[in-house]
């Protein structure tokens, strides 16, 4: 399992930046190639990105580019750049229906399957109108490259016909929706940017709801932001010890060589193991548990 | 009867035995109101005048101070002065010089100068030195080391000029102003204070001549033989900043909270500690996370020291800090506070840094914050030669604050574009390794091996800890392997060390 | 060939000129503040991308910033492909 608390926005024709975005450890970086890129200069961020992905260290970070859409004379170039650089994932801008997946899954079959690595490369869409947010559980499941869904706030917003409000009232639908399509698919679902960077405490109390609603992490658009979205996402003391006890229970059963696992007499079921490991994961992560820690 | 006429025989045989000669009534005292004499001096006279009644010779030692910074006029007025003069062969010893002294070119060109010691050299006089444009090296000497050698004569200065914000003509000086002429503010005057008390003749140039008294004054009239009053001794807009200016690089604010936890688990970190740092965004941002977490542990610093800036006089105002101790101030609030503040304290190069001083601040300091051009693999520093050759900065108090203090924290970037700062060996070396505790960077926090204790600590608190020549590794893959220099073999700079012995040289280049 | 650049002037990024040469070979000329470092592997990391491209005759300025070498190869492709209008990618 990967930990996505942090996906971080990168303009595509920026090498000091794209160079330098790994030092500030997101859990996954996304070079842009789209809104951060003007028309003019698609073909050398294209390039910039593609070289940058070849070879710029960026060490376990899951490294993610967003590309034009499919229906512009730059989607199906940035699909090839990307997938033959070894992209983790391809990030679809303003997807709407299930459909554009399976013809970006097609595009990167092409590509993959000259390079002999058919399956490698993942898929995650952004949602940004109100038909694909009808759509959305379609969307989510409409691969099996699918990796999560995330929402894009101002196109959103935009044709809703409504605006951004502090509370965030007009994305409560679209929120919901898309985390109840991501559970549903079995993928991540990550919120959108929030791009104040002098109110942090604003940013802090969206972070604290959008986790509240189930959301696997945020998009963010400054490294100023990791910590506060990794502090909130950081678990807290007496769940950790709950997973922990549930984890010694897991390995005792199987140490017995029993199928069943019970922590105080009661049954422990498969959702629960899951939500147990992903607490030890985030744990971990924040600093909050070693390694060597964990049985 | 006991008449002094009666005494009279007796005090003139009590002069004769003590061989002293016998009092004469003084004539009628004067009696005009002294208020004008508070305008006046014999002292005060022109640059030329002073000069000339110094008795400044070719081939003597006159010396300055940087505190005006990039703002400075002072050195570049009168060294054109004793050129028109005539003078030849003098030796300049500065506290540092920067960009703004490109016009000493000339003047080393035609043999006005032929010597400099500094600290520091900047911008094209620095290119021009490196190409080797003088016969003799320069001498570069740390802050303190500097001071030391004017106390204890490796440096004998035969004149000093001094340029201060305001002066009387009596020759009481300091480096802010109480006057509403005030023009060009420095602060603390710290450097040039050795200068004032050993050099044979001080001569004070100012731009805000006050009535006397100019009390309380960083340099007393005592020390002064001359006093010049001129149009300008600095560009104030250059001089300092006038506010607190927060770095948005999120690489420097990165740097700087690693450098900050560092700190606060270092095991220095405790009540009545001391601290400086340096006036650099990642230094600067450091102490807003220190400062943070000593109002949340309730940690109260006993002082801050070195270059002075407006976020330690926001502390110290808040409590946070006991005394602040300043050579050097940073900016216009650090200035103000030192003018105003009886407990920011004005200090002397020699009572900041000097080695042959058991009681100069930074024997009694815990942690330092520097910087670095360079570090290698065995934790030396250089802070003055570029990874091109060419000098191009200063070594101020960095081997004097990291030998003196109980933790020092160099941070830098892994690289700066396409310099690496983590080499395998620095290009001249300033601040030995041995010196050297932590060494941060944005790829991870390398401890000196000669400090096993705080590596563990760090490791313990979550930090990441790395070998350097991991660091110096990462480095090299992402640039590639450089070119070897194109070094001449002229010396044109020494670097000593704070014993005043001979440290490493600089060869010419390009 | 037409006259065609890529890249920018930023620290970190490299700002790359292609003209048609006048002349057999490659004629590289290059500015940078790490030139005596890294000038001639700059201009290796030049010619090797242009050679790859298929182009062996060209006239190349390159003002440097301090650009990594696959920043240099991503904008001399760049000039390239804008100087030649052949993509490397499928159309």
């Amino acid at each position: 399992m990967r930990l996505r608390r942090t996906m971080m926005f990168v303009p595509g024709n920026n090498p000091g930046m794209m160079q330098d975005a790994f030092i500030y450890g997101p859990d996954s970086i996304m070079l842009d190639l789209e809104d951060s890129v003007t028309m003019a200069e698609k073909d050398a961020a294209r390039l910039l990105v593609y070289n940058a992905l070849k070879t710029v260290d960026y060490g376990d970070t899951e490294m993610v580019v967003r590309i034009n859409p499919l229906n512009t004379p730059y989607g199906k170039k940035d699909v090839e750049a990307v997938v033959r650089a070894g992209v983790d994932v391809i990030r679809m801008p303003k997807t709407e229906t299930a459909e554009e997946v399976v013809e970006v899954e097609r595009e990167i079959e092409k590509v993959e399957r000259e390079l002999g690595c058919l399956g490698r490369t993942k898929i995650m869409a952004a949602i940004e109108s109100a038909l694909g947010i009808v759509n959305a559980y379609a969307i989510a499941t409409a691969s099996k490259r699918m990796m999560g869904i995330a929402l894009g706030a101002e196109d959103y917003c935009a044709n809703l016909k409504t605006q951004r409000t502090p509370d965030g009232d007009e994305l409560r639908l679209a929120r919901e929706t898309i985390v109840v399509a991501a559970r549903a698919a079995g993928i991540d679902a990550l919120d959108t940017v929030y791009s104040n960077l002098n109110d942090m405490e604003t940013f802090r109390r969206e972070v604290e709801y959008i986790k509240t609603l189930g959301f696997d992490g945020k998009s963010i658009i400054n490294p100023r932001q990791i910590e506060i979205v990794n502090e909130v996402f950081a678990p807290k003391e007496k769940d950790i010890e709950k997973a922990r006890t549930i984890l010694a229970a897991i390995k005792e059963a199987e140490r017995k060589g029993s199928g069943v696992i019970s922590v105080n007499g009661k049954m422990v079921d498969k959702p629960v193991v899951i939500r147990a490991q992903r607490t030890i994961d985030l744990a971990i992560a924040s600093g909050i548990l070693k390694k060597e820690e964990v049985l | 009867m006991n008449t002094l006429e009666e005494r009279k025989a007796l005090i003139e045989a009590t002069a004769q035995r003590m061989g002293k000669e016998i009092h004469t009534e003084s004539p009628a005292k004067a009696t005009e109101p002294r208020t004008a004499l508070q305008h006046e001096s014999p002292k005060l006279v022109s640059l030329e005048e002073a000069i000339r009644r110094t008795g400044l010779r070719d081939g003597m030692t006159i010396s300055f101070h940087h505190h005006f910074r990039g703002g400075d006029k002072v050195i570049n007025m009168v060294v054109a002065k004793l050129a028109e003069m005539g003078f030849k062969d003098l030796h300049l010893a500065s506290s540092s010089l920067i960009d703004v002294h490109e016009p000493l070119i000339e003047h080393i060109k035609n043999g006005v100068i032929t010597r400099i010691s500094t600290s520091g050299l900047r911008g094209e006089l620095a290119k021009a030195i490196s190409s080797g444009i003088m016969q003799e090296p320069v001498v570069f000497r740390s802050h303190g080391t500097r001071g030391a050698a004017i106390a204890n004569g490796d440096i004998h200065i035969d004149v000093a000029f001094i340029g201060a914000s305001s002066a009387d003509p009596m020759g009481n000086s300091c480096g802010y102003s109480r006057s509403e002429n005030a023009k060009s503010i420095c602060g603390s005057l710290g450097y040039a204070l050795p200068d004032a008390q050993h050099a044979d003749k001080v001569v004070i140039l100012t731009d805000d001549l006050v009535p006397y008294p100019n009390h309380p004054a960083s340099i007393s009239e005592n020390l002064v033989d001359y006093v010049v009053e001129v149009e300008s001794v600095g560009d104030s807009s250059k001089i300092a900043s006038g506010a607190i200016r927060d770095t948005k690089n999120p690489r420097d604010i990165l740097l700087a909270q690693q450098a900050a936890r560092v700190i606060i688990n270092s095991g220095y970190f405790r009540d009545g500690f001391s601290i400086q740092t340096g006036s650099g965004g990642a230094s600067l941002a450091a102490v807003k996370f220190i400062r943070e977490e000593m109002l949340h542990q309730g940690i109260k610093a006993s002082f801050a020291l070195g270059g002075i800036t407006a976020h330690m006089v926001k502390m110290h105002e808040e409590g946070l800090i006991g005394r602040l101790v300043d050579v050097q101030s940073f900016d216009k609030v650090a200035a103000e506070s030192l003018k105003n503040d009886p407990m920011h304290q004005e200090v002397s190069a020699n009572e900041y840094a000097s080695a042959d001083e058991a009681g100069s601040a930074t024997h009694l300091l815990d942690i330092v914050i520097l910087s670095a051009l360079e570090v290698d693999v065995n934790f030396n520093v250089n802070v003055l030669v570029g990874s091109d050759g060419v000098i191009r900065g200063a070594i101020g108090g960095h081997p004097d604050t990291a030998a003196d203090s109980a933790l020092s924290i160099i941070v830098c970037p892994l690289l700066r574009g396409r310099i690496p700062c983590v080499v395998d060996e620095v290009t001249t070396l300033i601040t030995p390794g041995s010196s050297v505790d932590v060494v941060v960077t944005e790829y991870g926090i390398a401890v000196n091996p000669r400090r096993p204790e705080l590596a563990e600590r760090l490791e313990a608190a979550g930090l990441k800890v790395v070998d350097i020549h991991a660091l110096a590794q990462r480095a090299r893959r992402v640039i590639g392997n450089p070119a070897p220099l194109p070094f001449g073999d002229k010396v044109v700079g020494v670097v000593l060390d704070r014993q005043g012995r001979v440290q490493d040289v600089i060869k010419s280049i390009g | 060939m037409k006259e065609a650049s890529a890249g920018t002037l930023e620290s970190g990024d490299i700002l790359v000129r292609i003209a048609p040469a006048e002349k057999p070979g490659l004629d590289v000329h290059l500015e940078s503040s790490v030139a005596y470092q890294f000038g001639e592997q700059i201009k290796q990391v030049i010619t090797e991308t242009l050679n790859g491209l298929g182009i062996n005759d060209a006239v190349v300025d390159a003002t440097d910033k301090g650009a990594l070498d696959c920043t240099i190869r991503a904008r001399v492709t760049a000039a390239a492909v804008r100087a030649t209008g052949k993509d490397v990618w499928a159309d």
